[in-house]
């Protein structure tokens, strides 16, 4: 199929080909990140614009190699060398910068929604890299490029996601993009972490991690925002990392091949412990390398350029 | 005092005085004069307006509306809001007092007054701060705000969180007999949310507002109400809760009163879908149920008045991230056709309907009009009950344009608008200004 979007805003609205599209052009992108030149002409000659208005280190990194990786023009914007800093209004900057052209446009935003309202009046791609606690669509697709990569399938999975669901923008989109695919997936956490309607989004509620181990393939421990909440979800770190953190003791309550993810970065010994975070059946490194592999598919996804002619003769059958 | 003016042939709507019947309305002397077959028999009639097909119905009266004068006249200022007032078919408005300044004080009830007065179209009555400042630790002058014209006390959109100060406050207010108007809202509960808590909220990502961040406080007004036996009124009721705490009050005795707002009992959180700013209002939309339980309360009289909370804002104020954009939506000119869905879908009657929109605010107020008995305020609003229009923002007479309803097709449209005899618009335009 060819990929038709103009942007990239979540997984919510994608169905499962185009999901699909994504992992199987990541899995022809990774292989250039292993080469000794790391280095394509894709998109030669394309300018990308890195709007990070949030704090971010994976992503923006992530994004930013993807796109250099791919020989695309990468000029990177944060808030606080903006002129949001001086006053003007997110729709100002972007209506200037789109003055200047670029190709896409990767936004990451605390709030919600402002992926869509850029979208929605700039002609260049949007991908949201991340909006408030409503989808990081990348985060869940490289989590679905690495389940996949290890377990050869997402269908028939039962995945597990724990922890701070509420505000969590990676619960919402894994949700969403491992139910496409037929996948059946389990929330749980301290309840002020669940939120209503959680299930009206496809998955089950589990709450106690020591039930949901033994029934999940794979488990996704989400990270606690200490920043953001501090002790009003749950009294403190320590309790929380003795009641609801994954440690090695409880890891073995979980089948034999469960597998350990996490969207980082990791609270040490909050919500996983050490030895689990480095163990043999974490996959959260792994996590991190899909990572470029998936935004590289998405940058060129949405950069248009497979759809020349040429280049979609190219891709028949695919 | 307008010269007199005689509505020939209307069907006359008056749920005050149990009127609902074709009739001639004679207006004199500001007054009304007198209403029955030969009304205008024998008088020397300035006006005639022939009402065949229309509705004849009190002037509507608005209790909750932001004219935004002084401080924000580039949303809204008290000529451009009673221009809409009257073109949405309000003779009168009761404006909320969180301008710039606050109106906490005689000399900014005057301003507003002295504005009203030169604009000459919608009566205003201003509604004082219950506390200084709207800052909710001290009371504003009643005595002194009373005398400058102020009809009821709110601090609306600043909950007073402080139930001693409330407390004392609702205690004073009974020595002026006047409403204190609760914008009810647990600041603490609703923390930095922006939606309903409920399913739309968490699949959007937005910030949730529990619906118990509202009942909390009208729980807490209507204890007080029975501590203090003031009059409670509660501002745009939004939850199947609140109704039933307002409801209970009711049947208690209570001085409790309330209203709801068109884009309460019209739209419900799924408008959230696509982040449009124009939806965000505080309180926040809510699920299909609450929206049933508060038409229900408008049917049943639970709750009394409809209001517009008219909160005009500029593209400034809306055109940001949803987090950042102010709350509020324009209201005065779609109200009462929004109001009117409502009976078309058979679930408000016609009487109830008006009755909220001119003799229960009026009641509240404490303010002559809402009635169309000899002797009342000659205010009325003529309708065209058939005429279908669509709602076009760039057309309305409020100078914003925020409104959810834009290409919205709704029925029911205001023909005529009578201030104290004088017609103040008629047939799509504005046609007196000044005293």
């Amino acid at each position: 199929m060819a990929w038709a979007r103009k942007d990239l805003l979540g997984i919510a609205g994608l169905d499962p080909a185009e999901i699909v599209e994504v992992l199987d052009t990541a899995a022809t992108m990774k292989d250039i990140s292993s080469r000794e030149i790391k280095k394509v002409p894709v998109l030669r000659g394309k300018t990308v614009v890195n709007l990070f208005f949030e704090a971010s280190t994976r992503t923006r990194v992530s994004f930013e190699i993807a796109e250099k990786r791919l020989s695309a023009d990468a000029v990177n914007v944060s808030a606080s060398g903006s002129s949001v800093s001086k006053g003007e209004t997110l729709l100002d900057t972007a209506r200037n910068l789109q003055a200047m052209n670029p190709d896409i446009i990767v936004l990451r935003h605390s709030c919600p929604g402002t992926p869509a309202m850029l979208a929605a009046r700039l002609p260049a791609a949007v991908v949201n890299a991340g909006d408030g606690a409503h989808e990081h669509p990348t985060q869940a697709l490289l989590d679905l490029f690495t389940i996949r990569e290890r377990l050869g399938r997402i269908a028939g999975l039962t995945v597990g996601i724990f922890g701070d669901i509420a505000h969590s923008r990676v619960a919402r989109s894994d949700v969403l993009a491992l139910r496409a695919l037929g996948a059946r997936v389990l929330v749980g956490g301290p309840p002020g972490m669940i939120p209503p309607g959680i299930v009206e989004l496809g998955a089950e509620v589990a709450p106690r991690l020591e039930a949901m181990l033994p029934a999940v393939d794979v488990l996704i421990m989400l990270r606690i925002q200490l920043e953001r909440q501090g002790g009003a979800l749950f009294p403190s770190a320590r309790e929380y990392a003795t009641h609801f953190g994954l440690s090695a003791d409880r890891l073995r309550l979980g089948r034999p091949g469960l597998l350990v993810m996490h969207p980082g970065p990791v609270n040490r010994g909050v919500e996983v412990a050490p030895e689990v975070a480095d163990g043999p059946q974490s996959l959260i490194l792994d996590q991190v390398t899909s990572g470029v592999a998936v935004r590289m598919a998405v940058l060129y996804l949405l950069s248009g350029v497979h759809r020349a002619p040429a280049a979609e003769e190219g891709r028949g059958g695919a | 005092m307008g010269a007199r003016i005689l509505i020939r042939g209307g069907r006359v709507i008056d749920p005050a005085s149990g009127i609902d019947r074709v009739a001639d309305l004679l207006l004199e002397g500001g007054q009304v004069g007198a209403l029955g077959e030969a009304a205008g028999e024998g008088a020397a009639v300035a006006q005639v307006i022939e009402a065949r097909g229309l509705w004849v119905l009190p002037g509507l009266i608005d209790l909750h509306c932001h004219l935004r004068e002084p401080g924000h006249e580039y949303k809204e200022t008290v000529l451009t809001g009673t221009r809409a007032a009257v073109a949405g078919g309000f003779t009168a408005v009761a404006c909320m007092p969180n301008t710039v300044p606050p109106n906490d004080s005689a000399p900014v009830t005057r301003a507003i007054l002295r504005k009203a007065a030169e604009a000459g179209l919608a009566r205003v009555y201003p509604i004082g701060c219950i506390t200084a400042g709207q800052r909710g630790e001290r009371m504003a002058e009643y005595a002194d705000l009373v005398a400058a014209g102020c009809r009821a006390f709110s601090d609306d959109g600043r909950p007073v969180m402080d139930a001693g100060v409330m407390r004392r406050a609702l205690e004073y207010s009974r020595h002026f007999d006047v409403a204190l108007i609760s914008h009810c809202e647990d600041l603490r509960l609703a923390g930095d949310g922006v939606a309903h808590e409920g399913a739309v909220a968490t699949r959007l990502g937005l910030k949730p507002i529990p619906a118990a961040a509202e009942e909390a406080m009208v729980a807490r007004e209507v204890v007080l109400a029975r501590q203090t036996g003031a009059r409670v009124h509660i501002a745009h009721v939004s939850t199947a809760g609140s109704v039933a705490l307002v409801a209970a009050a009711k049947a208690e005795g209570l001085a409790v009163t309330a209203e709801a707002t068109p884009h309460h009992f019209t739209l419900t959180d799924d408008a959230l879908e696509g982040y449009d700013t124009a939806v965000k209002v505080n309180p926040p939309l809510r699920p299909a149920a609450d929206r049933a339980a508060v038409r229900r309360g408008i049917a049943e009289g639970v709750i009394d008045a409809i209001a517009t909370d008219h909160a005009p804002h500029g593209t400034v104020d809306k055109e940001l991230e949803f987090d950042a954009a102010a709350n509020g939506m324009i209201g005065l000119e779609t109200a009462l056709p929004l109001a009117l869905r409502l009976v078309a879908d058979g679930e408000v009657s016609l009487s109830r309907v008006v009755e909220a929109l001119t003799w229960r605010p009026a009641r509240i107020l404490g303010v002559p009009g809402g009635r169309l008995a000899p002797g009342d305020l000659a205010d009325v609003t003529l309708v065209d009950p058939e005429e279908e229009w669509t709602v076009e923002p760039e057309r309305l007479f409020s100078r914003s344009r925020n409104t959810p309803f834009a290409g919205w097709r709704l029925r029911g449209r205001v023909r005529a608008t009578i201030v104290g005899g004088r017609v103040v618009f008629r047939d799509g335009a504005v046609v007196a200004v000044g005293p």
